[in-house]
């Protein structure tokens, strides 16, 4: 389908003077987020990375933010996107707020709006440039679910974006499993983290892991995961080959 | 300088697979549950189906996003037809809505290859097959999505539908009783899973007949 845009009869159908105005690649990006649901509700981490291209330039972006009551959000992807995302969704809590009737958007409910809102944005050829996890848990019942850029959605018991989902899921169905304890979840999470941190360049180590129970949201204070790069493999690597490098 | 190129696109294929057969009092509606991306696999449980109408449900295989949003629509239609008609659309009347609201797309269509299945309002069973654009048929059975070159032929050996041609019009039902053709739709996605892909994990069968509708599930291979 890439043969709608390079064909010059039908690029001209969408460029024009607006264009300024349309998103064409990422700036800043952030990468994978990874998200799996436990026994109490839903665990989301990502790290703490902005890149700039191949830069490594912003060290402190919190890619996973609360959403109302029963909701929480991570993002990879456009960092400035994900700006006019949590605006968005300010305002459509605030709005639900405003109700003052005892009900609450739930995560499904959230999950649709951004759904709807990052298929429009591609129906328009003006995409938000993210791919976003939603997790949250609402009268006992525990959501988990995912939407990229052009509006594909989907939930499951353990979702990631990116590189996430190359890495990250194997292991994960490999050894998810119904009812985790909080414990075992960090662990698997982290384990996803950890290789992620290995094989992803633009993976920092500085990460976050948020929780969503019944009883509210907590977001960890940024931390590093413990890495061994002593293997003796790495110590003398053109051992056997003298003249390389 | 030249000018800037997208380098993304507005589409995926999401995969999948879908199939239909018509019987003389039933129809069977089927779709695998694989959800795809390129090499990856999104989610092993995601439903292709949907009941439109008392007697119509669509399976559509494609870009799910595109899928999503026509399904929406056409539940929308629906919902505006009860209350300004006071009944349930038949599956003819929605079959030919969902032709107008493929083509209304015609200049950026739909990424969803869709078959719609259901009883006619004399109780028969029947298939509406369809391509992206809205152009539609009906027929006594079909299949579309990644596993259709794989599984049409199989069907048309199996269920030797009269040709469009012969007059008097021959009816394109099915002679398979309702359990034979649900024996017959596990068998082509059976097969299908092997040689496709981007089709496997679980098949989700629906059955539409007098007594109302049904809902079967059977394992498939997850590699």
């Amino acid at each position: 389908m890439n043969s709608f845009d390079s064909n010059p009869a039908t690029n001209s159908l969408i460029s024009s003077e607006a264009d300024s105005q349309r998103t064409l690649y990422p700036y800043v990006t952030g990468t994978s987020v990874v998200g799996i649901k436990y026994k109490d509700g839903i665990l989301l981490a990502a790290d703490m990375g902005g890149s700039y291209g191949s830069t490594l330039r912003y060290k402190s972006v919190e890619r996973l933010k609360p959403v109302g009551k029963h909701s929480l959000i991570g993002a990879s992807g456009e960092i400035s996107d994900f700006q006019e995302i949590m605006r968005y969704l300010d305002d459509l809590i605030l709005s639900d707020n405003m109700w003052d009737d005892g009900n609450s958007l739930g995560p499904k409910e959230v999950h649709n709006y951004l759904t709807r809102v990052m298929y429009n944005r591609r129906n328009k050829f003006n995409p938000l440039w993210n791919s976003l996890v939603l997790g949250g848990v609402k009268n006992g019942q525990k959501y988990l679910g995912t939407v990229s850029m052009i509006g594909v959605h989907y939930e499951d018991n353990h979702v990631a974006t990116g590189f996430g989902n190359h890495l990250a899921r194997p292991l994960l169905r490999d050894e998810w499993r119904e009812n985790l304890t909080f414990e075992e979840g960090v662990i698997l999470l982290e384990k996803c983290m950890r290789v992620l941190l290995y094989r992803d360049r633009s993976a920092v180590n500085k990460l976050q892991i948020a929780k969503i129970t019944e009883e509210g949201v907590t977001i960890s204070p940024p931390y590093s995961l413990k890495t061994f790069w002593n293997f003796s493999a790495f110590e003398n690597p053109t051992h056997g080959a003298e003249g390389s490098w | 300088m030249t000018k800037q190129q997208a380098n993304w696109s507005p589409y995926d294929n999401n995969g999948g697979t879908c199939v239909a057969i018509a019987g003389a009092d039933y129809c069977v509606i089927a779709a695998d549950t694989r959800m795809s991306s390129g090499y990856n696999i999104l989610t092993r449980d995601y439903s292709k189906i949907i009941q439109l109408a008392d007697k119509s449900v669509m399976a559509s295989s494609g870009f799910q996003a595109d899928v999503r949003a026509l399904q929406k629509v056409l539940a929308s239609r629906h919902l505006l037809y009860q209350h300004q008609h006071n009944k349930q659309m038949s599956c003819p009347a929605m079959a030919q809505l969902l032709s107008n609201t493929l083509y209304y797309k015609r200049f950026f269509p739909y990424y969803a290859f869709n078959v719609l299945g259901g009883l006619d309002n004399e109780g028969k069973g029947c298939v509406f097959t369809y391509d992206a654009v809205g152009s539609y048929e009906r027929v006594g059975y079909s299949s579309q999505g990644s596993g259709s070159t794989l599984i049409t032929p199989f069907l048309d050996n199996q269920l030797k539908s009269p040709s469009p041609l012969l007059l008097p019009a021959k009816d394109a039902v099915t002679p398979l009783s309702e359990a034979e053709a649900i024996d017959l739709v596990k068998t082509c996605f059976a097969s299908a899973t092997e040689r496709d892909i981007y089709t496997g994990d679980k098949l989700e069968i629906i059955v539409l007949n007098a007594s109302g509708i049904r809902q079967e599930y059977m394992e498939l291979r997850k590699d």
